[in-house]
């Protein structure tokens, strides 16, 4: 695959700025085209704001169509482009491209139409997660649902197959996108699956959800709604330490009871998200684990009660059970305020999203321990432990000298440590920036090389959301075939060596 | 019962020599194709004289049973991983035809992404492997995914390589999720000879707040009937309250809690070895015209009833591709795909049907990246 190749810089250098950007005037209007420095600055990161680059020009198209014509643009004008939802991604998978294009799809945020009878929700990238729930409540959900559910929008969530508290039994993003509207790195707009499953050929759709806007933009989503539990019975329970509550968890799922969430948090955690919102957690547990059921209501009855018995028997000091449900939203609050909260605990922490397999948790959790220690740094420990998914914040001072640095190195042991045990770098944020770098922990250069040929099917220009997920830069190869001039040596950005 | 004869003879292919063979056919240009059991090799476009390459590895390398997790070879049976994992009180939540009965692999059923009854619960292939260690024609062999449930590094090649007829690659092994086995099971049944009927008591149980495990209709003979099956605990409560559903569309119902045959017939009625069966991906309000057509057209249907998807089951006779051809002008723009089916009808109609001609393509450029010998099950995801 070494012939062949083109060199180009992961940055917008060399691309004609002013061109596009009159261009995109064209398009979408001026007042949707952004060009000045300060409000450039507005879209320098997305939720994870260690990393930040300045974007030439920012598009905010209203319709696919638009959104075509603005990426055919940016491939004629040889111009790496990054498309963004709400931003409240956690990776830096919407961090733009230095010089480059910035796709902002918040004026797509329309519910195109629900199929209640089919249970299908066809909308916008820019909808919020939580707005197609609503659009079909209360008798049915759309199950996946991240802790930034009420911002977040669905585009982002098909881009990082996001996941959720509730996906232990429900499933991530992937397994309730049927069909997708995508504009490819050329310009071109192809649908792909529909409302119907197993329509035929590739399943491209599977390979596009998740892929980190690395393939294309979707323009147009097409997801499964289901049928709201008839009961649902939500508990939090209090332990001295997150290895006992991790016990509870372990003896729930070898009794075979499929919660549909379990989450935990420990004492730093608890902590930090009491603090925010008075929920009455107490301040000395070790740990708290929220379990909720939901099903038909004898069923859910009868587990219930197995698992309250199994949190006090597993040495849950007091255990909680929502009364109603303002309650359990009560409960729900605390718990996906956690990440916000940790505000009140450092200046600055770092999020991580690993993934390890759920029988090796307290021996993770002890290893994270003393890391933590060994580098005088807080880590707190808030996390969906059904399947095994940490989220780790390591805590610091971004003012004090050398800690950033620190934190960040405990930040990759503690990823190394997940890996080690089997697990993954990452179960819900994606790759994006900010762990491309532990791909290699996880993926031989074969894998990688593989999963590059995806990437050059889709955009052999490589222009969507370069510099992401992939470790190291790779341009593609020329498949077998007529010579065809790669866009970046025709804007003169790139030779062929 | 040998109605789906396996390609025999050929004992060597272990896993490593396979990729050997894959490469040599790749460097000589010679087409092949994989096989488990053999039980599907008919499906699709013609393949003409290309080489079968036989998944003969066939171990369970991993059953994590705390974790709800296991890695197998793609050649494994998947009657034989469901016996291993029933000891454990777990499953492969997958039930397609033939794969009770010692033949089905579990390669051959993820490689086609066939499925069964379980599918309305816990979804399909694709929704069930969490990793793949697969085999190109350039000899790669590269693994994505990981072990764990929850996973989102890397490109999900699994999806791709899921129900891609081993035209992209060979599937080496796969990374399982796995699902603990109800300890109960009742299915309320209810029978009507009324397709709208059995559709509307369908559809209304298809948006009930119930945790169904599997629902199913079904059209023979001039008859139908509505299958509702519940897991858990406490099983009988909600089939009790789906047979009162049913009753309430003029069905008449019976519960049955020793139910496997009900669900083993529906699984069989999926496949034919002399007629042709056409799989309609629509959506869950088109069960009243798939069964009506079934029962006009005097055919067998399978309706996997929250799901859209249907099998119709032709009658045998001269006029099979014309009906196969009406079927989809009736049931435009939902897919209907020709499975099995009498060499004469497959020469005679294109298997796959109309296809979104922009979708065609990116899925030719991908094929081209990842075999770009093309010699991969070539033309059999094209149509004619």
């Amino acid at each position: 695959m070494d012939g062949g190749l083109v060199t180009a810089p992961a940055t917008g250098e060399g691309v004609d700025i002013d061109a596009l950007a009159a261009d995109m005037r064209s398009i979408c209007g001026p007042e949707h085209t952004l060009t000045h420095h300060d409000q450039l600055r507005t879209y320098e990161s997305d939720g994870l704001l260690q990393y930040a680059a300045l974007p030439g020009v920012v598009v905010l198209p209203s319709t696919g169509e638009e959104v075509r014509r603005c990426v055919e643009a940016c491939h004629r004008a040889g111009a790496p482009f990054v498309a963004r939802g709400a931003g409240s991604g956690l990776s830096g998978g919407a961090m733009p491209v230095e010089g480059g294009a910035l796709i902002a799809l918040t004026r797509l945020r329309r519910i195109l139409e629900v199929d209640l009878l089919n249970q299908r929700v066809v909308c916008e990238p820019g909808v919020t997660n939580i707005a197609i729930s609503e659009a079909v409540g209360p008798s049915h959900f759309y199950p996946p649902d991240p802790s930034s559910q009420i911002v977040c929008s669905i585009g982002g969530n098909v881009a990082e197959n996001s996941g959720g508290a509730h996906c232990f039994k429900y499933g991530f993003t992937t397994n309730y996108v049927t069909g997708l509207e995508v504009v490819l790195a050329d310009g071109q707009m192809v649908q792909l699956g529909g409302k119907g499953l197993d329509i035929p050929g590739l399943d491209l759709v599977g390979a596009f959800v998740g892929s980190e806007g690395t393939l294309g933009v979707a323009t147009k989503i097409t997801v499964r709604v289901v049928p709201s539990p008839e009961t649902t019975r939500t508990l939090v329970a209090f332990f001295d330490s997150t290895f006992e509550a991790g016990d509870v968890v372990s003896a729930v799922v070898s009794e075979g009871i499929v919660a549909g969430a379990m989450e935990m948090m420990d004492n730093l955690s608890i902590r930090a998200a009491e603090a925010a919102t008075g929920a009455g957690f107490p301040q000395d547990a070790g740990a708290a684990l929220v379990v909720e059921l939901d099903g038909s209501e004898t069923e859910c009855e009868a587990r219930f009660d197995q698992v309250v018995a199994m949190c006090e028997k597993g040495g849950a000091w007091k255990v909680r059970v929502a009364q109603d449900e303002a309650e359990r939203a009560l409960i729900w609050k605390t718990r996906k305020a956690a990440f916000a909260a940790m505000g009140r605990i450092a200046p600055n922490y770092y999020v991580q999203d690993s993934v390890i397999p759920r029988t090796r948790m307290a021996e993770v959790l002890r290893r994270i321990e003393e890391l933590a220690q060994e580098y005088d740094l807080q880590v707190a420990n808030v996390f969906h432990a059904g399947d095994g998914n940490l989220h780790p914040l390591v805590c610091y001072d971004g003012a004090v000298e050398g800690e950033p640095e620190r934190a960040e190195e405990l930040a990759g042991l503690i990823v190394k440590a997940c890996v080690d045990a089997g697990g993954s770098i990452t179960g819900e944020h994606g790759v994006g920036v900010d762990k491309k770098r532990y791909m290699p922990s996880m993926f031989k250069e074969e894998d990688l090389a593989t999963f590059q040929r995806l990437r050059c099917a889709f955009d052999p220009d490589g222009l969507a959301n370069p510099g992401k997920v992939m470790p190291t830069p790779r341009l593609c190869g020329e498949v077998p075939g007529p010579y065809r001039e790669h866009p970046l040596e025709a804007a003169g950005i790139a030779e062929r060596m | 019962m040998d109605r789906y004869p396996a390609f025999g003879g050929h004992k060597e292919a272990v896993k490593e020599a396979l990729v050997d063979r894959l490469r040599a056919a790749g460097e000589a240009g010679t087409p092949v194709r994989f096989a488990g059991a053999g039980t599907k090799l008919r499906w699709g476009a013609p393949v003409e004289g290309a080489e079968v390459l036989r998944l003969e590895a066939r171990e369970i390398h991993e059953h994590n049973a705390g974790d709800l997790t296991a890695v197998v070879d793609a050649g494994l049976p998947l009657h034989e991983l469901q016996e291993t994992l029933a000891q454990e009180g777990q499953m492969l939540a997958l039930d397609p035809p033939l794969g009770d009965e010692a033949r089905a692999t579990i390669g051959g059923i993820v490689a086609t992404s066939d499925s069964g009854p379980l599918r309305h619960r816990y979804g399909s292939a694709r929704d069930l492997v969490v990793g793949m260690t697969i085999a190109l024609s350039d000899g790669t062999v590269a693994q994505s995914g990981g072990k764990v449930i929850k996973n989102v590094a890397g490109y999900d090649l699994s999806k791709l390589f899921t129900g891609s007829y081993g035209t992209l690659g060979a599937i080496l092994k796969l990374s399982l999720r796995l699902h603990p086995l109800s300890p109960e099971n009742a299915t309320a049944v209810g029978r009507s000879p009324d397709p709208a009927a059995l559709a509307a008591a369908a559809l209304e149980l298809s948006h009930a707040r119930i945790e169904l495990q599997s629902l199913d209709a079904r059209w023979e003979a001039g008859a139908g009937i509505v299958l509702a099956r519940f897991g858990g605990t406490r099983a009988s409560a909600p089939a009790e309250d789906a047979a009162e559903t049913m009753k309430s569309h003029g069905l008449q119902t019976e519960l049955s809690a020793d139910d496997a045959e009900w669900w083993g017939d529906q699984r069989e009625a999926q496949r034919s070895d002399s007629s042709v069966v056409v799989r309609i991906s629509g959506v869950q309000n088109q069960l009243g015209a798939v069964l009506e057509a079934g029962r006009h057209l005097g055919a067998r249907v399978v309706g996997r009833a929250g799901l859209g998807l249907s099998w119709i089951t032709l009658p045998n006779g001269d006029h099979a591709a014309g009906t196969v051809q009406d079927l989809r002008r009736t049931f435009a723009p939902s897919p209907c795909v020709v499975l099995d089916a009498p060499d004469s009808v497959r020469a005679a109609v294109d298997v796959w049907g109309e296809r979104d001609a922009g979708a065609v393509t990116l899925g030719k450029r991908v094929k081209e990246r990842f075999d770009p010998a093309d010699i991969c099950a070539p033309g059999l995801m094209e149509g004619q």
